[in-house]
């Protein structure tokens, strides 16, 4: 990871930090669903990484979400959990795959990329609306708030991904 | 030894996860307390300022209605004032002023979490402290909960945190308004007795037990009631007539007499 992946990792941390408290937090489509893109970030971090620093990059991902968003710490509890879980869900996903020394995200295939994507945001939202709501009287509503925020921030991810997305040749 | 080094060593990764996840469950959890939860709040320099910034941007796009607003209670305060019997309006007791208001904007607002926060553009440096209640034009909004010294966050009454006595308008009949977290426009009084008449429409107010608000603050109408599960109190949805999806100009009142009143208080409760 040389200096130049800091710096763009720094760049993104930044926008999507942004971006997700400015503009993302008051979408609140349909009264409730705010969709949380800044998961793309532990998306889009590179695969050959340092697994202490990414954990710990996560934690601090969530934690300037949880300043700015009046929500405690469970951005950040749910944010280190998928950085924490982030190599098994890719062996999951892409197998033998990883094992090459020139794998890219971008060489996989798209159904590849997208169980990827999806399996973040279900781990991520499982764990952020149970904490959040804490309760299982309310199971119902943690259901709920899971599969329609959930599809809905899968979706803006996608689409979030393929605009900024190197185009391959 | 060296087994434990060699341990620590091999599970250092899932170690710093364990380390990191409890450390934010346990400001999770301390925060469900109140008055706990004054690390991880919007009252900051840093996010004061970015919703300062934005807030700059996105506040042109609404002049007009909130101007209408404004205007709109300004005429209703003109009339009250016109037809109020003491026409001699320079004579102004001091020592009858229980409440002194401050005008705040809000720059931050959430209605979609279980708690939601409101964070407002003014401060310790305008004398605004924990504990006083915020309202708008239409009703009332909320308590402040943290203070930096430029910013406060609002514990807005859609939070489960939120506990603020109420009554029916015009009678003593007193409750509890809480939030279920179901929509952001109805609020819940409970704790309201079986032998209260009440009927859909009625207007709900803040109540004078509280030394936050002032009594006779509109909160909203009642929607429906119904008994709760012991039979023995009803439980009350209220339309509130605040959107709390639309808000900007709000007003902070700070009771002179709280830390009087806080005191007593206190030393009832100890001498019990």
């Amino acid at each position: 990871m040389g200096n130049n992946s800091y710096f763009t990792n720094s760049i993104r941390f930044i926008l999507l930090v942004l971006l997700q408290v400015l503009i993302f937090n008051k979408l609140n489509f349909f009264g409730y669903i705010n969709p949380m893109v800044y998961i793309l970030f532990l998306y889009w971090y590179p695969i050959k990484e340092n697994r202490a620093m990414f954990i710990s990059a996560g934690f601090l991902l969530g934690l300037t979400i949880d300043f700015l968003s009046d929500t405690m710490a469970l951005h950040a509890a749910s944010t280190v959990t998928i950085a924490y879980f982030r190599p098994i869900i890719m062996r999951f996903c892409f197998g033998a795959n990883l094992e090459f020394q020139s794998f890219k995200l971008s060489n996989a295939t798209k159904l590849q990329q997208i169980t990827f994507l999806a399996l973040l945001v279900i781990v991520h939202h499982v764990m952020f609306f149970s904490l959040e709501i804490f309760s299982f009287a309310n199971l119902l509503l943690i259901l709920k708030k899971i599969l329609s925020i959930g599809a809905s921030t899968l979706v803006l991810c996608l689409l979030l991904s393929s605009l900024f997305s190197t185009r391959k040749e | 030894m060296q087994q434990i080094i060699n341990f620590i060593i091999r599970y250092k990764n899932f170690l710093l996860y364990i380390l990191l996840f409890m450390t934010a469950l346990v400001f999770s959890v301390q925060s469900h307390s109140y008055h706990t939860s004054r690390f991880f709040n919007s009252a900051n320099w840093i996010s004061g300022n970015i919703y300062k910034m934005s807030n700059n941007i996105t506040t042109y796009f609404n002049l007009d209605v909130e101007n209408k607003r404004l205007l709109e209670e300004n005429k209703r305060l003109r009339i009250l004032l016109i037809n109020q019997k003491t026409t001699d309006l320079l004579e102004i007791d001091t020592t009858a002023i229980r409440y002194t208001i401050v005008s705040a904007q809000v720059i931050k607002n959430s209605y979609a979490n279980p708690k939601n926060y409101i964070t407002i553009n003014k401060g310790k440096k305008q004398n605004i402290g924990q504990d006083m209640g915020v309202i708008t034009s239409n009703g009332i909004l909320g308590i402040v909960e943290n203070t930096s010294t430029h910013f406060a966050t609002v514990q807005s009454i859609l939070n489960t945190k939120s506990n603020i006595n109420a009554k029916i308008k015009n009678t003593n009949y007193n409750g509890s308004l809480i939030w279920d977290t179901k929509a952001y426009n109805v609020a819940q009084l409970v704790d309201v007795p079986r032998l209260v008449p009440l009927r859909v429409g009625d207007t709900i107010v803040t109540g004078g037990m509280s030394s936050i608000f002032p009594e006779n603050i509109p909160i909203g109408t009642i929607k429906k009631f119904e008994l709760n599960t012991s039979k023995s109190s009803y439980t009350v949805d209220i339309a509130l007539f605040n959107d709390m999806t639309n808000l900007k100009n709000v007003y902070v009142i700070d009771n002179l007499n709280r830390p009087e009143i806080r005191q007593l208080e206190s030393k009832t409760a100890d001498g019990q």
